[in-house]
């Protein structure tokens, strides 16, 4: 009875309007040949390939059963390392990130040279990845634990700075404004007016930050930033897979700890 | 400690203070920071890290820096760097698609809304897997078993890519509407197509942000596992640090800023189009 | 009442639906349905008034299946739903449209495209995926969208509509389905009084147009009165009324209601 009215419409529906359709397809060819593209340049060796799962699966069966004895005298001390370098590595960052994040913060440093410097620090100590780090450390101090905490260090400048800047500006003016009119000093005004505001994210950061960075010492050793990874490296080189097993199971252990962990401590610290 | 401050408080409690002790001791603060300086000593001791150790790096460091610049731009340096490169960037775009096609089915199986619960237990524990395993160890575990070079990257990156997608599929498929979802099936649709036309609508949008990141994240960590043998510009970069390369382990440092922050960009355009 | 023109005795089988003992029990021990029996023929619109938690709803999703019985028989297009599984479920499914109190629509998703929805039980998943839908269900789409009054709104997303719009086009959605039953979970509860109105006498006018059987629950007694051909009162799981709207009597309304001071 309503069909006649629109009867002269055309009858048409397409999902998308015909730019977005060109949009799209244009994405999707562009997709496609980069897949192409990527699979016919890479040297990808079908019978490698084919034999992957069974590779895979015979790995895991050489790692049975795993050599448990072999904890004690390696494995615990690497693991302490490990924890350490992390621990240390992050508080290290906190430190020195908490600094760059005063000079970032345009509502405490009103320079827009010292903001960029600093916003510079966070972007470059970011962009360059935490093991790319440990190889410049452990050419600067030699292999071991020292490269690892600071390759950790540096890398999470940027990390813990840029969200420390984020809570800063976010601080609200109101109690700083009374602390200033009472002619406090800048430190105290640092320390009474922004401190308050900006602990529960601090302490958010830094364990956010710790929990990653456990992950992260736990390879740093593959390229000599000691710990976990360096215990591995060893077995690994020696091909002794019963002791590989007990390191991943380690390290997959603590991954899970310090998760657990962290989780603990925001949910009754903060 | 923790409790939320009240500005008002605050300002008031400021003003008044200075009559009475300018800034009561905070004594749990102090025995906090006391406690920490202590835990640095200790760990340092058994990190073995000594202010003469620390010296004699940044004497290191001096010649270091000294080396490195200016960095490398010689042609033959330039044609490895380029190698790399691709390398790298087709392992991550390899890497990429296949997550992100593999991730939609596992994020589903592991949506306790829509799958059954011992294969929604099963997947979350997969994922939970990848998720743990840091991107690294997965490229050694690879390395060793399918041999050196591009696959093993590959490989590892798919994992990480599944690790991160799947999460973030399941949750969005637990996040959303079932209601659509109940007018559809009344339809008569079969599962497939409950979840093309009443799931993948309500999810999509936000997982082509959360794929793009991960083409990104890829980008980044297909510099990483190179370095343990999965190919691409990382491995690129262990040799100019074996040979002592600084110069042109600059220019490589240089040119993996450089495509990072084009992949954010594109990314980014990726988004909005999809939006 | 006239019977259809065309093969009356087939189309009556296919759109009678038999209900015969049905109980749903969520926790056990606790029914929502106690032996609800029912007999519904082939046309009109049946209404089920009754306080909420009266087992209005669980009835209806019950007869799809969208709810599992604990036990019973429903006889539909001479199958027994309750025993139906899988392919079978949803090929039966595909005949029995429905509308929600909620709409639910797939916001993200243009109004056509929800209306296609209603076709998802017979087209295959491919054409789903790719959104390649039969120009003749397209076609239909535009139609269903027509009588409906949403016309201009085939392209507007779902989540842009106002509640009264949504309803409408899940009412297309419904009969997108061509269906031999159209089931409606209270479709005005979430509307004003005068869109419910306006709902109402959509749903009812497409029933008779078409010649589909409506069940309609709601809770609205005058609505059931004006637009229903038969209602059923229900109070705590069973029937306690069946019968023309002109049979309902203050009586039937305390059996069902309870109290007292509200009809005054």
């Amino acid at each position: 009875m309503t069909a006649e009215i629109s009867a002269g419409r055309p009858r048409q529906w397409q999902r998308f309007s015909l730019p977005e359709r060109i949009m799209r397809s244009a994405f999707y060819l562009l997709v496609v040949i980069a897949v192409i593209w990527s699979l016919r340049t890479i040297e990808i060796i079908p019978e490698f390939l084919y034999d992957a799962p069974q590779q895979t699966v015979d790995l895991f069966v050489r790692m049975w059963p795993i050599d448990w004895s072999w904890y004690p005298k390696v494995v615990h001390p690497a693991l302490m390392e490990t924890l350490h370098t992390a621990t240390l590595g992050t508080i290290l960052a906190v430190a020195v990130a908490s600094v760059v994040s005063l000079m970032v913060a345009r509502n405490i440093t009103r320079s827009i040279i010292v903001n960029t410097i600093g916003r510079f620090i966070l972007v470059a100590t970011r962009s360059v990845h935490a093991m790319v780090w440990a190889l410049f450390f452990v050419a600067l101090f030699g292999p071991g634990a020292l490269a690892g905490m600071l390759a950790i260090a540096v890398h999470s400048i940027g990390f813990i700075g840029k969200f420390l800047a984020e809570a800063i500006e976010d601080a609200k003016p109101g109690p700083i404004e009374a602390l200033v009119a009472t002619g406090a000093s800048p430190l105290a005004v640092l320390i009474k007016g922004y401190w308050p505001q900006v602990k529960p994210a601090f302490l958010a950061i830094a364990t956010f930050r710790w929990d990653i960075n456990v992950r992260e010492s736990a390879v740093l050793g593959l390229v000599g930033g000691g710990g976990l990874g360096m215990a591995l490296d060893t077995a690994l080189n020696n091909l002794y897979w019963d002791q590989v097993g007990l390191v991943l199971v380690v390290i997959f252990a603590v991954v899970i700890v310090a998760e657990i962990a962290t989780a603990w401590i925001r949910s009754s610290i903060l | 400690m923790s409790a939320p401050h009240d500005d008002t408080n605050l300002g008031i409690a400021a003003l008044a203070a200075p009559q009475r002790v300018a800034f009561p001791p905070n004594w749990p603060a102090r025995i906090g920071l006391l406690v920490l300086a202590l835990y640095v000593a200790y760990a340092s001791t058994i990190l073995d890290i000594t202010w003469a150790r620390f010296i004699i790096g940044l004497d290191h460091g001096a010649k270091f820096l000294s080396r490195m610049f200016p960095p490398d731009f010689s042609a033959d340096k330039l044609s490895l760097l380029y190698v790399g490169m691709t390398e790298s960037l087709q392992i991550a775009i390899i890497a990429t698609v296949v997550g992100v096609l593999l991730s939609l089915p596992l994020g589903l199986a592991a949506a306790r809304n829509l799958a059954p619960p011992p294969l929604a237990w099963s997947a979350r524990a997969l994922i939970a897997l990848f998720r743990s395993l840091h991107p690294v160890i997965v490229a050694i575990l690879f390395v060793k078993s399918v041999g050196f070079g591009a696959l093993a990257g590959i490989l590892a990156l798919i994992v990480a890519s599944l690790g991160f997608l799947s999460k973030l599929v399941a949750e969005s498929v637990e996040e959303m509407s079932m209601k659509p979802l109940e007018a559809v099936r009344a339809a008569g649709a079969p599962f497939l197509s409950v979840v093309t036309m009443g799931v993948l609508p309500q999810v999509i949008p936000r997982f082509i942000g959360f794929a793009a990141y991960q083409l990104d994240s890829n980008l980044r960590n297909s510099a990483l596992v190179g370095i343990v043998g999965g190919g691409g510009i990382g491995a690129t970069l262990l040799t100019a640090f074996q040979r002592f390369d600084y110069d042109f382990v600059l220019t490589i440092v240089l040119a993996i800023i450089a495509i990072v922050m084009v992949g954010e960009i594109v990314s980014g355009w990726m988004r909005r189009m999809f939006q | 009442m006239a019977t259809a023109t065309q093969a009356p005795d087939a189309r009556k089988r296919e759109r009678s639906l038999i209900i015969n003992k049905l109980c749903k029990e969520y926790r056990a021990g606790q029914p929502v349905l106690r032996d609800v029996s029912l007999e519904i023929e082939s046309r009109g619109l049946i209404a089920i008034i009754g306080p909420s938690g009266t087992g209005k709803s669980t009835l209806i999703r019950c007869i799809n299946r969208l709810v599992e019985p604990t036990s019973g028989e429903i006889l539909f297009r001479g199958r027994d739903m309750v025993a139906l599984s899988g392919p079978e479920l949803r090929t039966i499914r595909r005949h029995i449209g429905m509308i929600f109190q909620e709409y639910n629509l797939v916001e993200r998703l243009s109004v056509i495209e929800n209306v296609l929805c209603g076709r998802l039980g017979y087209v295959p998943v491919w054409r789903a995926w790719l959104r390649k839908f039969r120009a003749a269900d397209i076609e239909h789409a535009f139609q269903l969208l027509d009588a409906v009054g949403l016309g201009d709104f085939a392209n507007q997303r779902a989540d842009q509509l106002s509640g009264g719009q949504r309803q409408r086009v899940g009412i297309a959605r419904a009969l997108m389905q061509e269906p031999d039953l159209v089931l409606a979970d209270e479709p005005t509860s979430s509307l004003d009084p005068k869109t419910s109105v306006e709902i109402m006498e959509l749903i009812a006018s497409r029933a008779a147009e078409r010649k589909i059987p409506t069940i309609v629950n709601m809770h609205n007694v005058d609505l059931a009165r004006r637009f229903a051909d038969r209602i059923i009162g229900m109070s705590k799981g069973a029937i306690v009324f069946d019968g023309p709207p002109l049979a309902l009597k203050d009586s039937h309304l305390l059996e069902i209601y309870g109290g007292e001071g509200w009809l005054e």
